[in-house]
């Protein structure tokens, strides 16, 4: 690619014919975090503890002290978060190809279905559904299941009940035959995890984290604004913290969007 | 016959809030066995070990043989009035601004004659009922009241209400509404007459036993608290903060374990941040306007309450980093009830032992019911109380580790 082509995109989104749109949740202290049982390790909330704020303590600077796990808000999950993918190579957020994180999504738009059923699953037919409307899902790119689960409020949108989370995600035959068939990057989606609030009564259990990641490839979790993607095209920009063997990031995840 | 005290009104905004004043401070050192006793609401008096004379007030030497074997030991209550008076002008900022005040002397059916406050109800020539009272500097005050238990009103009278925390008409906050002990505190509370329960909800998308209870009554209000929140905390002392009278801090982070059999730190860091931080977030958010309220009226702030485990005193290793970060919170609870002085706020510290709930639930009994925890909480308020030790465990670590500290860290050391 010549560099004027590229420059000609730095034009675009400085013009507004590329659009770049924010798929990222605010990184704060009331944002959901996964639940698991009380006796299991759990993820560190999101902390923000001011150092200062033109006070005493500083009198011209404001900053914080920010304390999270790796897997809060907006985040992405790295191969080796999942034993499926423990002993992959570059299999880490600091060591994952750079490459990697700027690939093009197709957007599967199960608003209405999730609207009926939140225990609503992606499965293969639908997805060759989506393909025959808008072509097959070329290799390496992001598959992003549109749920609009992102405009609920926080109670519907972790929607906890006493025999656990009650969430759309993907059954397991679309994860294996999206990650073998269609060679996709990853998976993303706007609930808390890439599986389904049930996932761990699935065969095997949690499918997207067990094929996603056993064969080297990504999540992206807590999306927001998929509504606002084409089915196909737009470009993803998901760069996680360069976290020494991390398994994952809290990230700003944007989309460019051609406007034509 | 005392009047009821009656429901505040709304403050008149164009007036200044009354400032706390303290009443007098100093003491002897001696004298601070009254304060001990009074903390625990137990009564003692000096007697001597050689003659048996009880003496008053505190002594270095027997006032009969001169002996300087004084122990304060448990003494009769029961005592006559035999005279009354009423202070109309005193000198003291603290007693001129609540002038009349009355004071009587004592004659105690086991001996020495005191000098005390009264309560409305005590005439002269009648039968009293003597206590030692934290006043509002924190120092033991004697007190009398009438030897029937109950008179009409008895807890409304005005003196008595300088000594004690009943919530009565005040407004309360329960930091944390989903434990089982956080929802019995905000009912024993609303049942003894608070005007308004605030009740803090963590991370309120995620249900909760008894989350219907709490919401939707007359009296009792959900709001969202994280203690371990800073922005949570101060945000909710915004709205808050000037109205809270009594603060019940029943953050409550049990996990087993002590250092070797656990992995790394999270777990340790978690109740760190619930328990110590929390508590931080807590008294930086509420504590400076408490302070200031110490004299506002019928509703002031008057109390601040921590239910702490009482292997906060003694380490339990079956739940080590757990009393570990009870004791580091035992602690701020000093510091606390020194900054809190002032406004003339009591910090008051229940002792549980275990607590019938998931996570003592391998643990064999007695284990103390959350109710009792709760009822405690109302008790030692009305009482005006600084320590208690609610349950058969937490009063036997107490005497144990009075006894010898060693012999007790050996025996929870299985």
């Amino acid at each position: 690619m010549q560099s004027k082509n590229l420059l000609e995109l730095a034009g675009a989104i400085s013009s507004g014919a590329v659009r770049v749109v924010d798929l990222t949740f605010t990184l704060s202290p009331d944002f959901p975090v996964i639940v698991l049982p009380p006796e299991f390790g759990q993820a560190a909330p999101v902390r923000i503890q001011e150092i200062s704020r033109y006070d005493g303590r500083g009198p011209a600077w404001y900053w914080n002290n920010v304390t999270f796990g790796e897997h809060t808000g907006t985040h992405f999950d790295a191969p080796i978060h999942w034993f499926t993918g423990k002993n992959l190579p570059n299999n880490a957020v600091d060591t994952m190809p750079a490459k990697d994180m700027i690939a093009p999504a197709c957007v599967i738009d199960c608003s209405a279905q999730a609207a009926q059923d939140p225990d609503f699953l992606l499965t293969v037919p639908l997805v060759e559904a989506w393909e025959t409307k808008h072509g097959r899902i070329p290799e390496r790119n992001w598959v992003l299941l549109r749920t609009d689960w992102s405009k609920k409020g926080w109670r519907d949108y972790s929607n906890l009940r006493d025999d656990g989370a009650h969430t759309p995600g993907p059954n397991p035959a679309v994860m294996k035959w999206l990650v073998e068939e269609r060679g996709i990057i990853g998976f993303g989606t706007e609930t808390i995890g890439t599986d389904a609030g049930q996932a761990g009564h699935f065969e095997p259990p949690y499918p997207a984290h067990h094929f996603l990641h056993g064969a080297g490839r990504y999540g992206l979790q807590c999306l927001c604004n998929l509504d606002q993607l084409p089915a196909a095209g737009a470009i993803i920009v998901a760069s996680p913290l360069k976290i020494q063997n991390g398994s994952g990031s809290p990230l700003r995840v944007i989309a460019l969007v051609a406007s034509t | 016959m005392i009047e009821p005290i009656k429901p505040p009104r709304r403050k008149n905004p164009l007036l200044r809030t009354r400032l706390p004043a303290s009443p007098p401070r100093p003491r002897s050192r001696t004298s601070h066995g009254f304060t001990r006793a009074a903390a625990e609401g137990r009564f003692v008096l000096q007697r001597c070990e050689a003659c048996g004379v009880f003496a008053y007030p505190a002594r270095e030497a027997c006032p009969s043989c001169l002996s300087s074997g004084l122990a304060f030991v448990d003494a009769p209550r029961g005592g006559t009035l035999l005279a009354e008076t009423t202070a109309r002008v005193p000198s003291d900022v603290y007693f001129r601004e609540r002038a009349p005040w009355r004071i009587g002397l004592v004659k105690m059916d086991c001996g020495p004659t005191i000098v005390t406050h009264l309560h409305a109800d005590c005439v002269e020539g009648g039968a009293v009922r003597m206590s030692f009272q934290l006043d509002k500097s924190g120092q033991a005050v004697a007190f009398a009241r009438p030897e029937e238990e109950e008179t009409a009103n008895m807890a409304d009278d005005r003196q008595w209400r300088e000594m004690t925390a009943d919530p009565k008409f005040r407004r309360a906050l329960v930091t944390n509404g989903r434990s089982v002990v956080g929802q019995e505190a905000v009912a024993a509370l609303k049942a003894a007459g608070a005007k308004t329960v605030f009740v803090g909800v963590s991370e309120p998308w995620r249900p909760f036993a008894g989350e219907e209870l709490l919401r939707g009554q007359e009296g009792i209000e959900v709001v969202t608290l994280d203690a371990a929140d800073e922005k949570s905390a101060t945000d909710l002392a915004a709205d808050i903060g000037g109205k809270v009278d009594i603060l019940v801090n029943t953050t409550e982070y049990v996990r087993p374990g002590g250092l070797l059999d656990r992995r790394g730190t999270s777990i340790a860091r978690d109740e760190i941040d619930q328990a110590y931080l929390g508590f931080i977030n807590l008294a930086q958010a509420f504590g400076p306007a408490m302070r200031v309220r110490g004299a506002d009226g019928v509703n002031n702030s008057v109390a601040w309450v921590n239910v702490l485990s009482v292997y906060a005193l003694a380490n339990w290793p079956a739940f080590g980093a757990y009393s570990a970060s009870q004791a580091a919170c035992l602690s701020l609870s000093h510091c606390l009830r020194a900054e809190l002085r002032p406004g003339g706020v009591r910090v008051m510290n229940l002792f549980t032992g275990p607590v019938d709930t998931e996570w003592f639930q391998t643990v064999p009994p007695p284990k103390v019911a959350p109710r009792a925890v709760a009822q405690a909480i109302v008790s030692g308020l009305r009482g005006g109380l600084e320590e208690m030790y609610v349950g058969d465990v937490a009063e036997e670590i107490r005497q144990r580790l009075a006894a010898n500290p060693k012999a007790l860290e050996r025996e929870l050391d299985r």
